[in-house]
């Protein structure tokens, strides 16, 4: 892994007062090589991954392309591959490999005795602005 | 851990690209230094030409400029050629004293031109043509003197001998041989490339051999001799007769030099295993190769040795030959001058300048020669080095791929006449100017790194042949051509068919046992070859291998078809296309309780509920109580049906009972790509059996049977296969077709392009002509199929993770 990579969970995180962690699950109810689905009040859900090492990430469930939810793509190492249209997003920094280009915002994970914790602002707030692709009836109302 | 050191010498095409493949893989094992004579970073050298046409400039034809050097911390040393390697202390020594250890040192020193040892050789005004100097000294030549001679009519000489004369000169090409050109064209071709050449005012000396360069009183050049006497003017003498591997600093190291350095397959001097070369200046199996592709290709393999992975062999290339003169299409490959065992196809017709020559020998295309209509040069390129069986292809063969329908864009196939602004990539709306563009800016070579960049052709790949010829036209002749043995994906070396033949011959039931018996260079695989190795797995060792949901798109994984705003679509099976009116009203209800926006018909006659949430599928799918139509997996699909004799009045057969047979014989089988059936009962073929993986019609004494259809990206009329008497035999020959393709097909390969590869007398042996062999096939499917779960219903049974359909909601 490059040094860009680190991040998250391999970081030591400060447990301070200031971090309000919130609890989401614990990592064995997310399918090894998979991921589960946060579903947040607005925006864009959570998409949180587990990796084959047992590492845990969360990203937008938003790919940088299209919008398409990464929650649903195949994970490996430690990437996952949209399930719209194969952009490989990396998990760590949530950037697509070149020579594709776009980045979706990835979250804090924290992890204490298997149980996965999430940021409360960043749940609250982080990319709840970013718009999400819609199709059918509703499309054809859509301007342009 | 200190890190190795690397020295390069030479810094041309074959040495960069064999750096840059190193960086790729193993970005931090070394220091690399790197000695290049000329005083320029990296550039195409294959665009001299064009840079002496005045078509390119040379800042347009650099491929790594200085900063990719400072970025990737290598040490570089421009205008300095090496003078001695010392092989004892490990370390190289330029001629200004500079000195580099090495750990391992990379020769890519490519080659000289040969220099005609005649008097008046040194000359000033004598140059060759190889480099930045040349071609500078050249436009600068022709902008103050009048007459040029070219010495040497192969492809370098003449593409100096257009430049010059584009650039205002009177050029005389003078060549010893007969023909122009004679090591890559025929006397026919070398013709007419003589007579187009000479109308545009050129001017040749055939079968003319040099004796002396005359000089003036100032030393310069100033005429031509020839044996025979007879002098031409000459302000400007290029010397393009060849060239030479630039072996003198390895021959002076004690390396073992025949053609080239000799180097073993994995790019390894035989001499001394700290040192490897690749590039002209290397020989492989005896061959010194002057193209770029091959010589990228040793550079591949020889990055991954490098990098201490320790895998991949070079085993040699074939190559092809284009000249790079604008308003000349020449195009050469193989053996095109053909000889004992060999049949030739020839067309010629000199007045509209067409010839073409193709040389086949056991029924495949071993060489080829074309003049003036190339387009089809990348396609029979392909077809050469695949050694694809052209029988059943070779009445059209000549006329080109466009006339075998092998390329979705009917019409639209001749690369070269096609505007910028055309869409040549249809799925992802990429224009002939984007990709052309790309190719130059970037100095791409392949397919693959035209498709990484420009998303051409990456998605269905019918616009695979065009991209390929713009690559050729672009780029050159000297494109990288595929390998004849693709690998899966970056993680193995191996192709689908060494992975499937492995997991057979040693009972591989479980990726890992994959990952680690075939020595997968990932921990688990990418997103490509996991789908294909789960299916190559559970169709091998059906029962025994375990399904692996986490490694199946996720429409396999969730059991419907993912839209683009994340939601699914869900089609149930409808037996044979026939539906009641109970699970219409129920499909009707579901409808309403879901909110589901779009109900629609499919071609397949069946019912398409769109924009459902992920979150209700199993509901819908319960409240609907239909079976799984499938609809979203590689597997069976639709059994289209028309009416048949139960009602219609021209009916011969009970179509639509056939087809419930065969869809509840089959249904839940996956296989390499979707499967489509269709069953008509009478020859009208209303159910458009003609398209189909298998088609079946009806007629009065029986059922005919069609195969290997398609009416997707290439429309393919599916080949008459067998005539069967019974429902019966229809399903045995069916399924036996299918077990076969299920068995042998490579992942995401529909029936059309497995049967066109493995060749429809194949299927036939061993279908038709082995009727035991027949009865097993079909036996083994049933058995494989036997209690095999409905993913809707059987969700432990069918490894459907239910936790995916439900999210995860926060607790404050």
């Amino acid at each position: 892994m490059s040094a860009a990579c680190l991040n998250n969970h391999s970081l030591p995180i400060a447990m301070n007062t200031t971090t309000p962690w919130v609890s989401i699950c614990h990592i064995d109810d997310i399918p090894v090589l998979g991921s589960r689905r946060v579903e947040r009040a607005q925006g864009a859900a959570v998409a949180i991954f587990r990796t084959g090492t047992d590492a845990v990430f969360a990203l937008l469930d938003r790919c940088p392309h299209k919008g398409g939810p990464l929650s649903q793509g195949i994970v490996f190492g430690e990437r996952v591959a949209c399930p719209l249209h194969n952009w490989s997003i990396g998990l760590c920094d949530g950037t697509a490999a070149a020579p594709d280009e776009g980045c979706t915002p990835r979250f804090a994970v924290h992890m204490v005795d298997g149980q996965v914790h999430l940021d409360r602002d960043e749940l609250a707030q982080l990319g709840t602005d970013l718009p999400l692709p819609v199709a059918g009836p509703a499309h054809r109302c859509q301007p342009g | 851990m200190k890190k190795l050191k690397l020295v390069m010498v030479g810094n041309g095409m074959a040495g960069v690209r064999t750096l840059e493949e190193l960086l790729k893989i193993a970005p931090d094992l070394y220091d690399i230094t790197v000695f290049g004579a000329e005083p320029h970073p990296n550039y195409n050298r294959i665009l001299l030409s064009p840079v002496l046409a005045g078509e390119q400039t040379i800042e347009q034809i650099v491929l790594n400029p200085l900063s990719w050097y400072a970025e990737h911390g290598i040490t570089l040393h421009l205008g300095k050629p090496v003078r001695t390697i010392d092989r004892i202390k490990r370390k190289v020594v330029a001629e200004d004293g500079t000195e580099a250890a090495y750990d391992r040192l990379l020769i890519a020193t490519g080659s000289n031109p040969f220099i005609l040892p005649v008097p008046g050789k040194d000359l000033a005004g004598v140059i060759a043509y190889r480099d930045i100097a040349d071609t500078q000294t050249m436009i600068d030549t022709a902008k103050t003197h009048r007459h040029a001679v070219v010495i040497g009519g192969g492809l370098l000489g003449l593409e100096a001998a257009n430049g010059l004369m584009l650039r205002g000169m009177q050029v005389s090409v003078v060549h010893v041989m007969g023909t122009l050109m004679e090591r890559q064209l025929d006397d026919t071709a070398g013709q007419m490339l003589q007579q187009s050449l000479a109308e545009r005012g050129l001017h040749f000396e055939m079968g003319a051999h040099t004796a002396a360069l005359l000089g003036n009183e100032a030393g310069r050049v100033r005429a031509v001799q020839f044996k025979d006497g007879r002098e031409i003017p000459a302000d400007l003498v290029v010397m393009a007769a060849g060239i030479r591997p630039n072996t003198a600093l390895a021959e002076r190291a004690g390396l073992l030099v025949e053609r080239g350095i000799v180097v073993s397959d994995t790019m390894q001097t035989v001499t001394d295993p700290r040192i490897y070369s690749v590039g002209e200046c290397a020989a492989h199996r005896g061959i010194a190769y002057g193209l770029v592709a091959p010589l990228f290709e040793q550079g591949k393999v020889c990055a991954t040795h490098l990098a201490q992975f320790g895998i991949g062999r070079y085993t040699g290339s074939q190559t092809s030959t284009k000249l790079k003169v604008t308003g000349i299409d020449l195009f050469s490959a193989g053996n095109f001058s053909g000889g004992a065992g060999t049949e030739q196809i020839v067309m010629s017709d000199p007045k509209a300048g067409i010839y073409k020559k193709l040389v086949i020998k056991n029924d495949q295309l071993v060489g080829a020669c074309l003049y003036g209509d190339t387009v089809d040069g990348s396609w029979y390129f392909k077809l050469l080095r695949e050694g694809r069986k052209i029988a059943d292809i070779r009445d059209k063969l000549l006329f080109g791929e466009s006339n075998i329908g092998d390329v979705g864009h009917q019409g639209h196939n001749k690369a070269a006449a096609m505007a910028d602004s055309d869409e040549v990539c249809g799925c992802n709306g990429v224009t002939k100017g984007t990709i052309c563009k790309a190719i130059k800016d970037k100095g791409l070579f392949t397919l693959e790194e035209v498709r990484k960049h420009t998303k051409a052709s990456a998605s269905c790949g019918s616009c695979t042949g065009l991209v390929e010829q713009l690559l050729m036209f672009t780029a050159g002749g000297d494109y990288s051509a595929t390998p004849k043995k693709k690998a899966m994906c970056g993680c193995t070396e191996l192709s689908h068919q060494d992975v499937r033949d492995a997991i057979f011959a040693e009972h591989l039931t479980s990726l890992d046992a994959v990952y680690t018996t075939l020595n997968w260079h990932t921990p688990n695989g990418c997103a490509s070859c996991r789908p294909a190795l789960n299916y190559y797995l559970i169709s091998s060792w059906p029962k025994e291998a375990r399904d692996d949901p986490q490694s199946r798109y996720i429409n396999e994984r969730s059991h419907a078809n993912i839209q683009k705003d994340g939601t699914y679509s869900v089609i149930p099976r409808m037996w044979g296309g026939e539906t009641t009116a109970d699970e219409l009203r129920r499909i009707a209800d579901a409808v309403d309780k879901y909110k589901i926006p779009t109900v629609k018909v499919t071609g397949g006659q069946r019912i398409d509920l769109l924009g459902v949430k992920k979150e209700d599928l199993v509901n819908v799918w319960k409240d609907i109580g239909m079976p799984s139509g499938h609809a979203y997996a590689k597997a069976l699909r639709t059994v289209k049906t028309c009416v048949g004799s139960e009602w219609c009045r021209m009916g011969t057969q009970d179509s639509t009972q056939m087809g419930k047979d065969l869809e509840r014989a089959m249904w839940r089988m996956y296989a390499p790509h979707k499967v489509k059936f269709a069953v008509s009962g009478c020859p009208r073929n209303c159910a458009e059996a003609g398209i189909k993986d298998v088609g079946i019609i009806g007629v009065d004494s029986g059922w005919e049977m069609y195969i290997a259809g398609n009416g997707g990206i290439k429309t393919e009329v599916a080949h008459f296969f067998t005539k069967l008497k019974t429902a019966e035999e229809v399903l045995e020959f069916t399924g036996a077709f299918m077990q076969l393709y299920r068995k042998e097909g490579w992942y995401l390969e529909r029936t059309v392009h497995y049967v066109s590869r493995v060749g429809m007398d194949h299927v036939k042996r061993r279908i038709l002509d082995d009727a035991p062999g027949r009865r097993a096939l079909w036996a083994e499917l049933q058995a494989a199929l036997d209690g095999e779960p409905d993913p809707w219903f059987e969700h432990d049974k069918a490894a459907v993770d239910t936790r995916q359909f439900v999210p995860i909601q926060v607790v404050a």
